[in-house]
C-alpha cells in the first residue's frame, strides 16, 4: 500500500497549482473519484488484516478529509477569484449622466397661480372660472360701473368688433358665480385678463386672481385678516408689514388698496418700491350693495368683501423678475430658470 | 392732480412735515405719487443787479462786472456767459454757496480776481435750463436771497386722485379735507362779491337744463388782456402744471385750481348775439383752442351763439370766440354741467382737459357764483375793467339727501365698534350735516360731495378718516367644511404637470393673434378681430394654439435652441359662447436630450402619439383625416366618447417653408375637459387560471391602417380573449409587393377555469375568420 501521506503531498500539490474550476474536478476525480488514488487504497482495506485494516482506514480517512478541506479551500479561492474578474469587467463609469427623456417645467405664472390657488383652498376658497369674452354687462354694468362712469376710463378695454369685450378684470365670475350659488360661499377666480396698453411695465394680456367671501360674519376685519394671512404665507414672511389704504373701485365700498413692505429692499427703499419701502399689490373692499342687488342677494342678511390681485406682479416680486414681457416672450432660457 | 405745498399751507397747516403730511395723506385715501423739490438745492444766492460789465484784459470771451448784491460797495465777478449786461437784474452765487455739482469760492480768474458766480438757470438746476444768465425781471429786489423771492423751499406734491374724490381736485377741498384728516384749522379764501359798474349784460338761454341746472355769466369791459400776470399766480399755476399764458387766461386757470370751478372767458366782440346752452346738432362742427377741428355728436352739449357753437360745454372753449391779446371786453362763464351730460364726451373726441376732468365727476354746484367773484375780483385787479351783474339762469341742482347711518350696521360691517361721537365729528368736519339720533346719525352730504348718496357710502367715510390701520386683522370664523374633490376630473395642474414629467415646458402666449397666422394654417379659420388692437399682429382672437406655439418655437430658434418642446393650455376663442379650453402641444428636434447612451433620432409622429397615450392612460382613439395644418400622412383626428376632439399630426410641409422652418414640427391640439375625464377605478377579480399567449401573423394590403385590423379583431366576439395588441409591422423580403405583415398577441384567459385546447384553438380561428373577412388579412404561411 502506498503511503496515504505521500498521496496527500502529491494531492495538495497538485491543487494549489490548479489554476481554474474545471482543473480541480479533475484533480478531485484522481484523488478522491471513483477510482482515484485514495479511493483505490480504501478499496484495498479489505485485503488486510483487521487490526491493520483498522489503523490504516483510520490513515485513510484523515487523509481524505485533509484532500477535501484543500479542495474546499481552493475551490473558494478561484470562485472569489472568478467573481473578482468579472465584478471588474463589469465596472462602469458611474460618473456618466444618467440616460433617458428629459423633463419639462411649469411657466413661472403658472407656477404662481398654482401656489395662490392652494393657499386660499387650505382655507376653504372653491376656484370658479369664467369667459373671457364677455358682455359690457358682466365686466361693467352688473359691477356698479354705469355707461360713461370715468372709472371706465381706467380699464382701457379691448372690444371685438362684434360688440363684446375682453374682460378687463376677473371681477366679472364674481356676478357670474352670485347668480347661481346662494351663500355662504368663498371663491377664487384665476385667469386672463386684457388691457389696451402695452409698455415697459404693461402687456395687453395678463393675469388675476379675483377672491369673493360672502357669509353673515363677513366684514373689513375679516378682509385685513385673510389677506394679511395670504400675503405672509405667499412671501413665507411671517413679519411681512402690510398695510390698507382707503381706494375707489366702483364695486366695493368701502375700498382699500393694500400694501407690503418691500421684499426687494425690506423697506429701505429701492427701485422696485419707487423708495417707498411699500409695494402696492392688490385692490379689495367690502362688496358694494349694488353688487347684491343685481344678484338678488338680501343685503341686510349678507355682506362680502372682495379682491383682486396681479399675478405677474405676484411672480416678479416672489422669483425676482424685473421685466414683465419676459412672461409672455416665451424664451426658453427664461422659463427653464423656473423648472 | 399736482400742487404747490406752500399754496396748501398757506390754507391749511397741520403741526406734520412733508413726508408726515403726505403719509396722512395717502393714508387716508389720496395717494401721494410723487414729491418733488420746486427747486434743487443751492444756498448762498441772491438777487443782484449788474452795474458795470467790462471786457477782461486778457481774455475775449469774460467779462469784469461790478455786481451790486444789496452791501454797500459792489463786488467784482467774472463772468463768462455772453448775455452779461449793465443794468441786468440776475441770481448771484456768494463765496461759499453751493450750487447743485460746484461750490463757490473767490477765485482769480485770468489775473483778476472774482467774487462770486453770476448764474443760469442751468447752472441752478432750474427748469428750461438754458445757458446764459437767468434774466430776473425789473422789480426783483437787490439782495433779497434768491430762494425766498422765489418761494422755492417749496415741494410739488403729485396725488393719484380715486374718480370718486373730484371735491379734492382743487386746493379749496383739499384742504377741507386735510383739516378732517389731520384736526388743523382750515382758512379757506374769504371771497366777497364785486360790485357792478356798468349794467351790460349777454342774453342767456339754457335749453338743456336737465345738462346745465345752473349758468352764470358776467360781461367786464375795458381790460388789459397783456397785464403781467403776477409771480405768485404764475407760480402757483406753474406748480401745479398748468403753464401761464394771457392774464385772464390765467385767472381762470387760478380759479379752477383754487376753488375747483372751470371758468371760460369769451372775446365778447366775437360773439354774434346771445349765448344758448344746447346740445349739439347733427353736423355741427367746432374749431377747439387747441386748434383741433371736431364734429360734434347730437350728445354733446355746446355753448352757441346765432352762428352756431362757440364751446363744448365743460371741455374747451373754440379758437375764434377765445380771449386774445387785444381782447378788450369779455364774458365770463361759470356753470355747473351735469356729469352725465359730460361724462365720455372728451374720451370720445380724444381730449382730456382739466375742465372735462372735473366736470365729469361732479364740480361743486353751491360754489360757482363765488368762483365768478373771484374771478372778476382778480380779473379787475389785474386787468382792470368795468364788471356788468351776474346774469344766470337757475333749474333744478341735484339734491342732497338726509341718509341714515346705523350705528350697530357701521360695527358690523367694520368689524369693530366705532365711537358714534367720534364718527358724527369726523362727518361734520368733512362738511356734512349730522343729526346724532340714539342707534344712527342722520347725515346730508354737501354740495361738493357727488359721492355720498348710500349708507355704504358714509361707512367708507367714517371707517377712511377711523383709520383703516386702527381695525384689527381677523379671519372670519367659518364652519370647517371640506371642499369638493372630483376624483374622475383632474384639475389643470394635474395635467400640466404630467406634460412637464413627459419633458413638455410650459408656456402662455397671447389670446390675440395675428390673423394672417389663423388662415394660414387653416383656410376656413374666421377668428373674432379685435375692434381696437394694438397693433395688426395682435389682432385676432386664436382659433387653435398652434399660432402662438409655432410663433414660440421659431423666437427660440432664433435663440440657438435645437430642441424645443412645449405645452399651452388656455382657451381658443369661437364666440362669446364658445370659448373652449385647449391643451396644445409642439415637439421639434431631437426625440431625446443629446445625450451619450442613445443615439440621436429626430422626435417623429409615433414619438407624440406616445407622449398623449400616457397621457390619456389608454390607448388612443386616432383616425385618419385631414387637417390643412398637417401633412396629409402624417396626421390623424383624435377621438374619444364617440366624438372628435382634437388632432395630432406633423406640420405640413407648405407651412414649414411658408413659416420659414428648417424643419417640421410634430403638434398636437385637443379639448382639456375630455382629456380630464377619467374613469373611477373599479377592482374585478383576478383570475386563478393560467392565461394562454397566441402570437398571429396577418399579412393584409399595406394601406390598410392596423387600427382597423385591431377593430375587426377586438370585435370578432372570440371567447376568452382578454387583450389583442399589435407588436410588429413588417415589410419588406417575404412579404410581397404592397403588403405587409403585422404581427397580433392574443391574450386568453377565464376567471372561472382553464380553457381547454379546443377551446383557444376556436377562438383563434374566430379571429382568423373575421380578419380575412373584414380586412382581407390571411394568416401568414
Amino acid at each position: 500500500m502506498r503511503n496515504p501521506n505521500e498521496i496527500v503531498a502529491d494531492a495538495l500539490n497538485a491543487i494549489h497549482t490548479c489554476p481554474d474550476l474545471p482543473s480541480l474536478e479533475q484533480v478531485k476525480a484522481a484523488y478522491l473519484g471513483k477510482s482515484g488514488q485514495l479511493t483505490e487504497l480504501l478499496k484495498s482495506l479489505g485485503a488486510m488484516p483487521a487490526e491493520a485494516r483498522k489503523t490504516a482506514g483510520a490513515r485513510i480517512n484523515e487523509a481524505k478529509q485533509a484532500v477535501e478541506a484543500a479542495l474546499k479551500s481552493r475551490r473558494d479561492a478561484l470562485q472569489q477569484a472568478e467573481l473578482d474578474r468579472q465584478l471588474a469587467a463589469e465596472t462602469l463609469d458611474v460618473t456618466l449622466p444618467g440616460r433617458g427623456a428629459g423633463r419639462g417645467g411649469l411657466h413661472p405664472v403658472s407656477k404662481t397661480l398654482s401656489r395662490i390657488q392652494a393657499l386660499f383652498r387650505s382655507i376653504g376658497f372653491e376656484v370658479a372660472t369664467g369667459p373671457e369674452i364677455e358682455t359690457d354687462f358682466y365686466n361693467f354694468t352688473a359691477l356698479n360701473i354705469p355707461e360713461d362712469h370715468p372709472a371706465r376710463a381706467m380699464h382701457d378695454t379691448f372690444y371685438l368688433q362684434s360688440g363684446e369685450l375682453l374682460r378687463t378684470h376677473t371681477s366679472p365670475v364674481q356676478v357670474r358665480y352670485m347668480e347661481t350659488h346662494q351663500p355662504p360661499l368663498r371663491i377664487i377666480a384665476p385667469g386672463r385678463v386684457y388691457r389696451c396698453d402695452s409698455d415697459v411695465t404693461h402687456t395687453p394680456m395678463f393675469h388675476q386672481i379675483e377672491g369673493l367671501w360672502v357669509d353673515e360674519n363677513v366684514s373689513f376685519a375679516g378682509l385685513k385678516g385673510v389677506l394679511a394671512d395670504f400675503m405672509r404665507n405667499f412671501f413665507e414672511r411671517d413679519d411681512l408689514p402690510v398695510r390698507f389704504r382707503p381706494s375707489f373701485f366702483p364695486f366695493t365700498e368701502p375700498s382699500a388698496e393694500m400694501d407690503i413692505g418691500c421684499v426687494m429692499c425690506g423697506g429701505d427703499g429701492c427701485r422696485v418700491c419707487s423708495h417707498t419701502g411699500w409695494l402696492e399689490v392688490l385692490g379689495c373692499g367690502m362688496v358694494h350693495p349694488n353688487v347684491f342687488r343685481h344678484v338678488d342677494i338680501d343685503t341686510e342678511r349678507f355682506v362680502g368683501f372682495a379682491f383682486g390681485l396681479g399675478v405677474e406682479r405676484l411672480a416678479m416680486l416672489r422669483y425676482g423678475v424685473d421685466d414683465l414681457r419676459l412672461f409672455f416672450e416665451n424664451d426658453l432660457r427664461f422659463l427653464k430658470q423656473f423648472n | 392732480m399736482q400742487f404747490s405745498e406752500a399754496w396748501l399751507r398757506s390754507l391749511v397747516n397741520p403741526a406734520l412735515d412733508t413726508a408726515q403730511l403726505a403719509h396722512a395723506v395717502t393714508m387716508a385715501g389720496l395717494e401721494v405719487e410723487a414729491l418733488a423739490p420746486a427747486a434743487p438745492p443751492f444756498n448762498n444766492v441772491v438777487v443782484a443787479e449788474i452795474l458795470s460789465a467790462e471786457k477782461h484784459p486778457d481774455a475775449d470771451r469774460l467779462r469784469v462786472c461790478q455786481v451790486d448784491v444789496g452791501e454797500a460797495t459792489p463786488v467784482t465777478i467774472v463772468c463768462g456767459a455772453p448775455n452779461a449786461a449793465a443794468g441786468l437784474k440776475v441770481p448771484c452765487a456768494r463765496p461759499g454757496a453751493k450750487l447743485p455739482g460746484i461750490e463757490i469760492k473767490v477765485a482769480k480768474v485770468r489775473g483778476v480776481e472774482s467774487f462770486g458766480m453770476l448764474c443760469s438757470t442751468r447752472e441752478l438746476g432750474l427748469e428750461g435750463a438754458a445757458d446764459g444768465l437767468m434774466v430776473l425781471p425789473d422789480d426783483a429786489p437787490v439782495g433779497e436771497d434768491f430762494r425766498t423771492w422765489l418761494n422755492l423751499d417749496d415741494t410739488l406734491i403729485t396725488l393719484k386722485l380715486t374718480p370718486n374724490r373730484a371735491d379734492c381736485l382743487s386746493m379749496q377741498g383739499l384742504a377741507r379735507e386735510i383739516g378732517a384728516i389731520t384736526g388743523a384749522e382750515v382758512r379757506l379764501p374769504q371771497i366777497a362779491g364785486v360790485e357792478s359798474r356798468i349794467q351790460d349784460t349777454l342774453p342767456v338761454q339754457v335749453s338743456a337744463a336737465d345738462a346745465c341746472p345752473l349758468y352764470l355769466g358776467r360781461v367786464v369791459r375795458g381790460i388789459n388782456a397783456q397785464a403781467t400776470t403776477p409771480r405768485w399766480m404764475a407760480e402757483r399755476l406753474e406748480r401745479g402744471g398748468i403753464r401761464p399764458l394771457l392774464a385772464p387766461v390765467d385767472i381762470t386757470n387760478y380759479v379752477l385750481l383754487e376753488l375747483g370751478q372751470p371758468m371760460h372767458a369769451f372775446a365778447l366782440t366775437r360773439l354774434n348775439g346771445g349765448i344758448e346752452v344746447r346740445l349739439a346738432r347733427a353736423g355741427e362742427t367746432l374749431e377747439l383752442l387747441n386748434g383741433q377741428t371736431v364734429e360734434l355728436a347730437p350728445d354733446m352739449l355746446v355753448i352757441a351763439d346765432a352762428g352756431g357753437p362757440v364751446a363744448l360745454a365743460g371741455i374747451m372753449g373754440g379758437q375764434p370766440t377765445s380771449v386774445e391779446r387785444f381782447t378788450v371786453d369779455v364774458f365770463l362763464e361759470a356753470a355747473f354741467f351735469a356729469p352725465a351730460a359730460i361724462a365720455g364726451r372728451a374720451r370720445r373726441l380724444g381730449l382730456s382737459t382739466d375742465s372735462s376732468h372735473r366736470f365729469e365727476r361732479g364740480v361743486d354746484f353751491g360754489a360757482t357764483r363765488q368762483a365768478m367773484e373771484r374771478a372778476t375780483r382778480l380779473l379787475i385787479d389785474i386787468c382792470g375793467g368795468q364788471p356788468g351783474p351776474i346774469t344766470g339762469s337757475v333749474a333744478a341742482l341735484p339734491q342732497r339727501q338726509p341718509i341714515a347711518l346705523r350705528l350697530a350696521r357701521l360695527e358690523r360691517v367694520a368689524g369693530i365698534e366705532l365711537d358714534a361721537g367720534r364718527v358724527a365729528h369726523d362727518l361734520a368736519a368733512l362738511g356734512m350735516q349730522v343729526d346724532r339720533q340714539a342707534d344712527r346719525l342722520i347725515v346730508t352730504p354737501p354740495s361738493f360731495r357727488f359721492d355720498l348718496a348710500i349708507e355704504e357710502d358714509l361707512i367708507e367715510e367714517a371707517v377712511r378718516l377711523f383709520g383703516y390701520d386702527n381695525i384689527p386683522a381677523q379671519p372670519p370664523a367659518a364652519p370647517s367644511r371640506m371642499l369638493p374633490q372630483d376624483e374622475t376630473v383632474l384639475a389643470d395642474d394635474t395635467l400640466r404637470q404630467m406634460l412637464v414629467d413627459l419633458d413638455y415646458q410650459e408656456v402662455i402666449t397671447y389670446s390675440f393673434v395675428d390673423p394672417a397666422w389663423e388662415t394660414a394654417l387653416d383656410a376656413r379659420a374666421r377668428p373674432l378681430p379685435l375692434a381696437n388692437p394694438l397693433a395688426s399682429q395682435l389682432s385676432a382672437m386664436r382659433t387653435t394654439l398652434w399660432g402662438g406655439l409655432i410663433e414660440t418655437l421659431r423666437h427660440n430658434l432664433n435663440r440657438q435652441q435645437v430642441r424645443v418642446r412645449i405645452f399651452e393650455l388656455g382657451r381658443v376663442y369661437t364666440s362669446q359662447a364658445e370659448q373652449p379650453m385647449k391643451l396644445g402641444g409642439l415637439a421639434y428636434g431631437d426625440a431625446l436630450p443629446e445625450q451619450w447612451g442613445a443615439p440621436s433620432r429626430r422626435v417623429d409622429f409615433f414619438d407624440i402619439k406616445g407622449d398623449l397615450e400616457r397621457l390619456f392612460g389608454q390607448a388612443l382613439d386616432t383616425r385618419r383625416g385631414a387637417h390643412p395644418a398637417l401633412h396629409p400622412g402624417q396626421s390623424a383626428k383624435l377621438w374619444a366618447d364617440g366624438r372628435a376632439i382634437g388632432w395630432i399630426g406633423v406640420l405640413h410641409p407648405g407651412l414649414v417653408q411658408a413659416f420659414d422652418l428648417p424643419a417640421a414640427p410634430v403638434l398636437f391640439e385637443l379639448d382639456s375637459r375630455v382629456l380630464a375625464q377619467r374613469r373611477l377605478p373599479r377592482h374585478a377579480t383576478l383570475s386563478r387560471f393560467p392565461l394562454v399567449r397566441r402570437d398571429l401573423a396577418f399579412v393584409l394590403d399595406a394601406g390598410t391602417p392596423s387600427g382597423e385590423l385591431l377593430a375587426a379583431l377586438r370585435e370578432a366576439g372570440a371567447g376568452g380573449v382578454r387583450s389583442i395588441d399589435v407588436f410588429d409591422d413588417y415589410r419588406g423580403k417575404g412579404v410581397a409587393e404592397n403588403q405587409k405583415s403585422l404581427a397580433i398577441r392574443v391574450v386568453m384567459q377565464d376567471t372561472e377555469r382553464t380553457l381547454t385546447d379546443q377551446e383557444v384553438e376556436d377562438a383563434v380561428q374566430m379571429l382568423v375568420d373575421a380578419a380575412l373577412r373584414q380586412c382581407n388579412a390571411s394568416l401568414r404561411a
